[in-house]
């Protein structure tokens, strides 16, 4: 069996890992046709103290990253658009974030590859309690960008159009990336703080480059990050090097065609 | 403050009907009680220099701006009631919307887009509304094209399709004209038009220049310091009129089917009104 299904910990990263690459291809898609890609990697660093800190008091990492990744979501969406777009603003919460991770893991030098396994990842050391847990993330967060999948496409193409419309689009914005914030909290564990662009951004991304509808793009996004997702895992399995580096490869490469081949059509139909 | 000659629309009322709105951003007032009554089907021209309340009162008017006072009516009843009657078309909409998503799809995500769920059911409705306001605005050949790949007056036909896409009555318009060649500017004008005399839609575009209008819209809405003077192309566009409203001796030249709006006297020094002091070299200040 090429995937060793036979072992648990291949099953429960199968099942962890294909519950997030299909939540956050769903998600990522928005997050790229909005131009919040920079919010969502200031999420995944913030999760990354959320975990240190919970792991320094002994608690669960899960713990500590959906309290980080939520509560600093909901900052950025009551600070409102001035901060919530703004390059510069997510970026000082990231750097204070990242600066008490810091102090996080020196307060706690017991371990560092608790430390390790949060940035980069460790999808084969997931627990059959996190899988279920990923899983159950991936059910609610699939219902819930379903509810807001109406207004949400609208506000992400014509937002002023839509609020003229009565969308309220502050609460919009603040339902959204607490969704976001909830996909980073299961996606760090298993990806990784630094990894999490692999299933949130370039699945969509390369999505976008290819698919002309919405909803369209939406099952393409979440297609490619499945795919990658197992492909990674079969290469780690049989052929070794960590799980992320497969999957973070494949996602770069798969990046790179999509735009190449959207760019080389572009320039047959332009002449 | 004219009254419109075709006045009230079937049922009684004006399309939009305003009196004494005033509106503050932050330390400056947009609007110091500005009144208005525009009938049904009009398509009315809103002008006005950087900075006058062209937009502001489109947004007052859609309830996306907060108002000081004042009270509103759009279509015979409270404004917050009525906005989804209202299209909208502003000025620009974020980089989103220029990407390689086809154009009924971008037009789709406005009907009913203020509803939650994912409106599986209503899929042939929803396709049916996008084909109709694609066709409303001349773009229907335009429907399988990608957002990326069209032209400055394509894209703005799409943005009033979508608008369309809603059934409304009435259709707010953002300088739709700026950035195009005189070409697409008529394009523009022509469907705005259409819309109006076909489907009976009460129209207000903002614009900077009065002149490409002036073949096509029924009233001209001036603004200046905050108020409004509302009636045909000569009643506002001429020296008195605009004077009153700005505050500022201003004059209107015409010239081979032009207007032009500019301050009485003008920059040439020969023809300017003398200014009234001593011009005698090294005369001091």
């Amino acid at each position: 069996m090429i995937l060793g299904l036979e072992y648990g910990f291949m099953r429960h990263a199968l099942l962890a890992g294909s519950a997030i690459a299909v939540l956050s291809a769903a998600v990522g898609y928005f997050i790229t046709l909005r131009r919040q890609a920079f919010a969502a990697h200031a999420l995944s660093h913030v999760g990354f103290t959320g975990a240190a800190g919970a792991i320094l008091l002994g608690l669960s990492p899960y713990l500590g990253l959906f309290a980080f990744t939520l509560a600093s979501g909901a900052l950025l969406a009551l600070a409102g658009g001035r901060l919530r777009q703004r390059d510069i603003g997510i970026g000082m919460v990231l750097m204070f974030a990242l600066g008490l991770g810091v102090l996080f893991l020196n307060l706690y030098t017991a371990n560092a590859q608790s430390a390790m396994s949060i940035l980069f990842g460790s999808i084969v050391g997931i627990t059959g309690d996190q899988a279920a847990l990923s899983l159950a993330v991936c059910v609610a967060g699939l219902c819930g960008l379903a509810v807001l999948y109406r207004p949400l496409c609208f506000a992400s193409f014509n937002p002023e159009g839509a609020q003229a419309r009565g969308v309220n689009i502050r609460r919009l914005d603040l339902l959204f990336i607490l969704l976001v914030a909830a996909t980073v909290a299961v996606a760090v564990p298993v990806i990784g703080a630094l990894l999490i662009f692999a299933l949130l951004i370039g699945p969509a991304a390369a999505a976008q480059a290819l698919s002309r509808s919405v909803a369209g793009g939406i099952g393409l996004s979440m297609g490619i990050g499945l795919a990658i997702t197992w492909t990674g895992l079969a290469a780690a399995y049989a052929i070794g090097y960590p799980a992320s580096t497969w999957i973070a490869s494949l996602s770069f490469a798969l990046y790179l065609l999509a735009h190449g081949w959207r760019r080389w059509r572009e320039g047959r139909t332009s002449m | 403050m004219s009254d419109s000659p075709t006045a009230v629309n079937q049922t009684g009322h004006w399309a939009i009907e305003a009196h004494g709105l005033r509106c503050v951003l932050g330390q400056r007032v947009v609007l110091d009680g500005l009144d208005l009554r525009i009938g049904a089907g009009q398509f009315v021209g809103v002008f006005g220099a950087n900075g006058a309340g062209k937009t502001t009162l489109l947004r007052a008017l859609l309830g996306l701006q907060p108002l000081q006072s004042g009270s509103l009516l759009l279509l015979g009843r409270n404004g917050v009631l009525q906005r989804t009657a209202v299209g909208y078309v502003s000025q620009r909409d974020p980089v989103a919307a220029d990407s390689v998503v086809r154009v009924r799809s971008y037009v789709a995500t406005a009907w009913q887009g203020e509803r939650w769920g994912l409106g599986l059911r209503q899929r042939a409705q929803r396709a049916q509304a996008v084909e109709a306001a694609l066709r409303a605005v001349d773009a229907a050949d335009l429907s399988e094209r990608s957002m990326d790949g069209l032209s400055g007056g394509q894209r703005q036909r799409v943005r009033i399709a979508q608008a369309l896409v809603n059934p409304v009555r009435m259709l707010l318009l953002d300088e739709p004209l700026s950035n195009l060649d005189p070409q697409a500017q008529q394009r523009i004008l022509h469907t705005a038009r259409k819309l109006c005399r076909e489907q009976g839609i009460t129209v207000l575009m903002t614009a900077h220049d009065i002149n490409p209008l002036l073949p096509h819209m029924d009233q001209v809405l001036y603004l200046a310091a905050g108020k409004g003077r509302l009636g045909t192309v000569d009643a506002v566009v001429n020296g008195p009129a605009l004077t009153e409203l700005y505050g500022l001796p201003m004059a209107v030249a015409r010239d081979g089917g032009y207007v032009f709006i500019h301050p009485a006297g003008g920059f040439m020094p020969e023809d300017a009104a003398h200014c009234g002091h001593d011009h005698t070299v090294g005369g001091g200040a």
